[in-house]
């Protein structure tokens, strides 16, 4: 099997693995609990709040556990709505934005709240005089994600972080396609709330966090105990915690040689395939990306087909997020860019990763020409 | 609802991912459609053009009908592999039939003779269907104008 869908997940780190297991057998402590043996498990879990803050370059104080990237763009954003209500009601984000950002600000306007989706351009980068004639004085929070999880395709977030400081307003950025594989860290960007999750960077499913710089107003979404400063009520995960700071320890480091390795395989794959099939396009290839995602366009056929196509080949892809696989609608985010239905229904995402091997390149772009083919030979458009 | 008899059970080591949602007939006629293509004007006695806007598949389907009978018959189809395999299995049930046989197929023969299909791909099996009766209606047309000139 060859795995190119690093976007939708990523395999377990035999180390982070390793460090888990304790937690998940002899030492099954609470974290919480007022005797040695709980405390044991307060240790493991502070430990690793020390180790991810390290990797993202924050104050361990900072980072607030929860149980998905989701739920921490959920709590990013409701919380901020909830806390700064009486400042304003309006919000700012974009309309490539992953859709627990999407339908979490569907949400909040059904609450009242007015919510601005900027449009991108073509290349598939949010529009900064969009952005800045959007904010006005009732503007209480922008979400911006860092790197689109469809295209790769970065976002200025810096950029964007000066113009929502200059004006008071706060920042929330979903970091999860980029925590790991770029070298910025994700604590540098000038934002107020970051998104992780553990299972994009080599770490366990049903861990992610969020950044909370200090003195940043959030309401609590999950209420009971005081976990997690009060902000995330709910026993920690402690496997998945120490999981998490294991797999992101390993990945953060020597990330720049792996992400200068990934985007050489990546730049193959696209120059390949571009000389091997006709009527082919990348998305987002002008813009800056994260090094493993590639975005491609190929006329006059179905996206399911193809992955369809490349899977009986023991090859795995994705027709974009895994979370909208199965709806009809074609990428909200391609369609964002520009591109016809037709041509966002004939899109597949390639996301590479540390197990990625040039000849998996070579076998991908064979496979890839074959069942392009294939399915051309079927197909009723040209 | 209980398992189909004819719902393959997936082997140990088959492949995870979209194939399992799949029934092995389904991906049999994925990978190798029946009568792909189009007829040549002469052999054509009616053509159908449909399209599902909910998802942007579109099919094209050409007869030949000699004897009250379908003789030939042809596709070619922009879509889902649902959409490919319910188009094929389409052709192969209505090949050969008399007219008033291949009028009365319905997406639910073209289910049942795949084996099932996922429920969020029910819509993609009407496409090789509506197709053929809208291929049927041109056949009948072009009868009549024949009719007429005669």
């Amino acid at each position: 099997m060859i795995y190119l869908d690093h976007n939708a997940t990523t395999p377990l780190r035999p180390e982070a693995l390793e460090a888990m297991l304790p937690w998940l057998g002899e030492r099954w402590g609470n974290p919480s609990s007022p005797h040695r043996f709980g405390h044991d498990a307060r240790v493991a879990v502070e430990g690793a709040r020390e180790r991810i803050a390290a990797c993202v370059g924050c104050r361990p104080s900072e980072i607030v556990f929860c149980g998905t990237g989701t739920e921490s763009d959920n709590l990013a954003l409701r919380g901020s709505a909830h806390a700064l209500r009486p400042k304003g009601r309006h919000l700012v984000t974009t309309a490539i934005e992953h859709h627990a950002v999407l339908h979490t600000c569907r949400a909040l306007e059904a609450e009242g709240f007015r919510v601005t989706y900027l449009p991108v351009s073509a290349g598939g980068v949010v529009d900064l005089d969009a952005l800045e004639a959007s904010l006005g004085p009732e503007t209480i929070l922008v979400s911006v994600m860092h790197a689109n999880n469809d295209t790769g395709v970065v976002q200025p977030v810096e950029e964007i972080a000066a113009l929502t400081r200059e004006r008071g307003v706060r920042l929330h950025v979903d970091a999860v396609q980029t925590a790991g594989k770029l070298a910025r860290r994700p604590g540098d960007l000038g934002a107020d709330l970051v998104t992780f999750s553990a299972h994009k960077l080599y770490g366990p499913k049903g861990v992610g966090a969020l950044y909370v710089r200090e003195g940043t107003p959030l309401t609590p979404v999950t209420t009971g105990g005081g976990h997690e400063r009060g902000f995330r009520a709910g026993t920690e995960n402690v496997a998945g915690i120490v999981g998490f700071a294991e797999a992101a320890a390993r990945t953060f480091d020597g990330l720049e040689a792996e992400s200068r390795r990934v985007s050489g395989l990546r730049d193959r794959l696209e120059r390949q395939l571009l000389e091997t099939v006709p009527r082919v396009s990348v998305n987002g290839a002008g813009s800056t990306r994260v090094p493993n995602t590639s975005s491609l366009s190929f006329q006059g056929i179905d996206g399911e087909s193809i992955v369809l196509g490349l899977d009986l080949r023991g090859i795995c892809a994705s027709t974009g997020s895994a979370c909208s696989t199965g709806e009809p609608e074609p990428s909200h985010v391609l369609l964002a860019m520009g591109l016809s239905r037709r041509e966002a229904q004939g899109s597949i995402r390639l996301s590479l990763g540390r197990a990625t091997r040039d000849e998996d390149v070579d076998v991908t772009v064979a496979a890839l020409a074959e069942t392009v083919q294939q399915l051309r030979r079927i197909s009723s458009v040209r | 609802m209980t398992n189909a008899p004819d719902e393959p059970k997936p082997a140990a080591g088959t492949p995870t991912g979209p194939v399992l949602f799949y029934t092995e007939t389904l991906l049999e006629h994925f990978r190798n459609p029946r009568n792909v293509g189009e007829l040549a004007e002469a052999d054509t006695d009616g053509f159908g053009l449909v399209g599902d806007p909910s998802c942007g598949d579109q099919m094209k389907l050409w007869i030949a009908v000699r004897d009250g009978r379908i003789a030939k018959i042809a596709f070619q189809s922009f879509g889902c592999p649902g959409a490919i395999a319910t188009s094929s299995m389409l052709t192969e049930l209505a090949e050969g039939k008399p007219i008033e046989e291949a009028r009365r197929i319905t997406d639910d023969d073209v289910i049942e003779a795949l084996g099932g299909i996922p429920e969020n791909k029910k819509h993609c099996s009407l496409l090789g269907v509506q197709a053929l009766q809208v291929a049927l209606g041109d056949w009948e047309g072009r009868q009549a104008a024949k009719a007429a000139r005669s």
